[in-house]
């Protein structure tokens, strides 16, 4: 195959009719091997976005039963009936949006407050050491965490709750009953989940601030507080907004930690003690068991909408990310 | 600005030192936590640890004692095949992001893959659900795997391309010059100098999806006995755990815990060994 394309392009490249290669090209002529080469690696390296599009359709494709039957009001009701067979996805997307940006309200001051310990105070030796525990975190397998969630997080909040209730019950997220499962113990495992991918990525992006900007504060009188809050911080914004959406993203899709405290009952309830659902958890608990092609062609749809979701946050986390210029994109995976 | 500047001076020290020492607060806070669910696992999966624990089937409900090896053993042909799969992929698509990616192809695929990541795994496990199990018409090991190698691309992707980069322009051109065409020395030369950091990151990679669960319950699904091909459904580590966690028999629990251990010991010595490898080629190469 390839000896037949190199004597084509021999041919090609000694016919009158080649055009004259321009003079001031160095490089020497491609050859055909290496042509061939280059366009099989380019066709390993395309799969990741024909992986990506076969997902789209996939997801769509086992969908439509459920898009043709209820519409876009599958995404704005709240019923989920398998036995009479209506589907409203909203308790999901409740659950998953309130469990994220309740983990995000904990991790993201934990975490860039740590980031700048890190970054501006802790010598270079141990900074580096703690980075690489706080990120060993991040390699912990979510269901041993959820295994942690069920046999010692969820006690100890049912423990806790109860105090909230008695003396905040008067608000709505605190009042109901102190199950220990729901929302909140929910946000609390995310919280330990997505708390390396802030902290490690703030702390690189921190730590490529330019000395000479700290120093020309420092040179005015200002305080180290002073030199993070006015110069640090407002110059690595956009790193570490990348930071928060990444973690963002992975908290919409966490699954097992998830599934395992947070109660799985698809009910929107303002309190936070509440037993919960997300749409990661309700594909893991039911897909398996899902009877009718309805029935999967509903989860399918959720898959879809959690995929569509993340695509849209991690794409704005790494233009985020890529705009800072810093080589933090290995750290994320 | 000025505000702050003309308060009093003790006031502003003293706020340095809070904030500060919050700051530590915090990071403590982080270290603990992860020493803390070290610590937990360790002490409670010790305990639960036996010889028949690694090469005993699990016995039927209402009895206790039994293992969990055919998960174990499930988990390794899972990742195994998933690593065939997923690794050549991963790798030669990182060769022409490396060799010839400086463009507007590159980029696209480098944004993908790195979007790629973040989706979750669980939506990766319904592709594998619906190319593979509809197609086969049950679960298997097969698309369990599938699932995982999928995860896995664009994690290798990223990693190799990284390791590729760095070996050095002059090796290149070395070989080049003794008109050796470009493609053999990628494939001879390039490659094999960066093959130590290309297996990290495929450690790394590996070691990720050894801790992955939900895609493999409606892949792999899981099973109680023993499996000798690929084409049925398998019991897996990661998923013995979670069905044991949420049954309300003790016996279970302790084996979830045991579990738990094993799999938490393989990642991490994964994760931490491919990382220690990684710091230091990344620090020769600088």
């Amino acid at each position: 195959m390839s000896i037949q394309l190199q004597d084509k392009s021999e041919v090609e490249a000694r016919s009158p009719a080649a055009p004259p290669r321009p003079l001031r090209s160095l490089r020497p002529k491609e050859r055909a091997g290496d042509r061939v080469f280059r366009y099989l690696v380019l066709a390993f390296g395309l799969s990741v976005i024909v992986m990506a599009a076969a997902m789209l359709y996939e997801l769509t494709r086992n969908s439509l039963l459920t898009w043709k039957a209820f519409g876009p009001k599958f995404l704005v009701t709240s019923t989920w009936d398998p036995v009479q067979e209506i589907y409203g996805a909203l308790p999901f997307i409740y659950g998953t949006l309130v469990s994220s940006a309740l983990a995000l309200l904990m991790a993201v001051p934990l975490g860039v407050g740590s980031a700048i310990f890190l970054a501006e105070l802790a010598p270079r030796k141990i900074s580096n050491a703690c980075t690489f525990f706080i990120e060993l975190l991040a390699a912990i397998p979510s269901v041993i965490l959820g295994l942690m969630g069920i046999f010692v997080l969820v006690p100890f909040v049912a423990k806790v709750e109860p105090f909230f209730i008695k003396h905040l019950g008067f608000l709505p997220f605190f009042a109901g009953n102190p199950y220990g499962v729901g929302l909140f113990t929910a946000a609390l495992i995310l919280t330990i989940m997505i708390l390396p991918y802030i902290t490690s990525i703030s702390r690189d992006v921190i730590l490529s601030v330019p000395t000479p900007l700290k120093e020309a504060a420092f040179g005015l009188g200002a305080t180290h507080w002073e030199v993070v809050r006015l110069v640090t911080l407002p110059f690595s914004r956009a790193g570490i907004m990348g930071s928060i959406f990444l973690a963002l993203g992975r908290a919409l899709g966490e699954t097992m930690a998830v599934t395992m405290v947070i109660g799985n009952v698809p009910k929107i309830s303002a309190s936070l003690f509440d037993p919960s659902y997300t749409m990661a958890a309700v594909i893991a608990n039911e897909f398996a068991e899902a009877t009718s092609d309805e029935y999967v062609h509903a989860l399918i749809a959720i898959g879809l909408v959690l995929f569509g979701i993340t695509v849209i946050v991690n794409g704005v986390a790494r233009l985020l990310i890529y705009k800072t210029g810093s080589a933090t994109s290995q750290k994320a995976s | 600005m000025s505000r702050e500047m003309l308060d009093n001076f003790d006031q502003r020290r003293r706020r340095n030192a809070t904030m500060f020492t919050l700051t530590a607060v915090f990071t403590a806070v982080s270290l603990t936590l992860l020493f803390a669910i070290l610590g937990y696992i360790a002490f409670h999966g010790i305990s639960a640890i036996s010889f028949n624990f690694f090469t005993k089937l699990p016995v039927p409900l209402g009895e206790t004692g039994g293992g969990i090896a055919n998960s174990i053993v499930g988990s390794a042909k899972v990742v195994g095949l998933a690593c065939v799969m997923g690794l050549p992929v991963g790798i030669l698509g990182a060769v022409y992001l490396a060799e010839f990616g400086d463009n507007k192809i590159g980029f696209a695929i480098r944004y993908c893959a790195d979007v790629l990541n973040g989706v979750p795994s669980i939506v990766m496990g319904i592709f594998a659900y619906t190319v593979v199990v509809l197609s086969m018409g049950h679960f298997s090991a097969f698309s369990g795997s599938v699932a995982l190698a999928l995860i896995m691309v664009p994690l290798v992707l990223r990693t190799a391309e990284e390791f590729i980069r760095l070996v050095p322009g002059s090796i290149r051109e070395a070989a080049l010059a003794l008109g050796i065409s470009q493609w053999k020395v990628i494939l001879r030369v390039v490659l094999p100098t960066a093959a130590r950091g290309i297996m990290t990151g495929a450690i790394l990679a590996v070691s990720r999806i050894s801790g992955e669960t939900a895609p493999l319950i409606f892949t792999a699904f899981g099973n109680r006995f023993w499996d000798a091909g690929m084409m049925n459904p398998i019991a897996t580590l990661p998923h013995t755990i979670f069905t044991y966690a949420i049954a309300p028999y003790d016996d279970w629990h302790r084996q979830a815990w045991a579990a738990a251990l094993i799999l938490m010991l393989v990642v991490l010595i994964g994760n931490v060994t491919a990382r220690i490898l990684m710091k230091t080629d990344r620090g020769a190469a600088h």
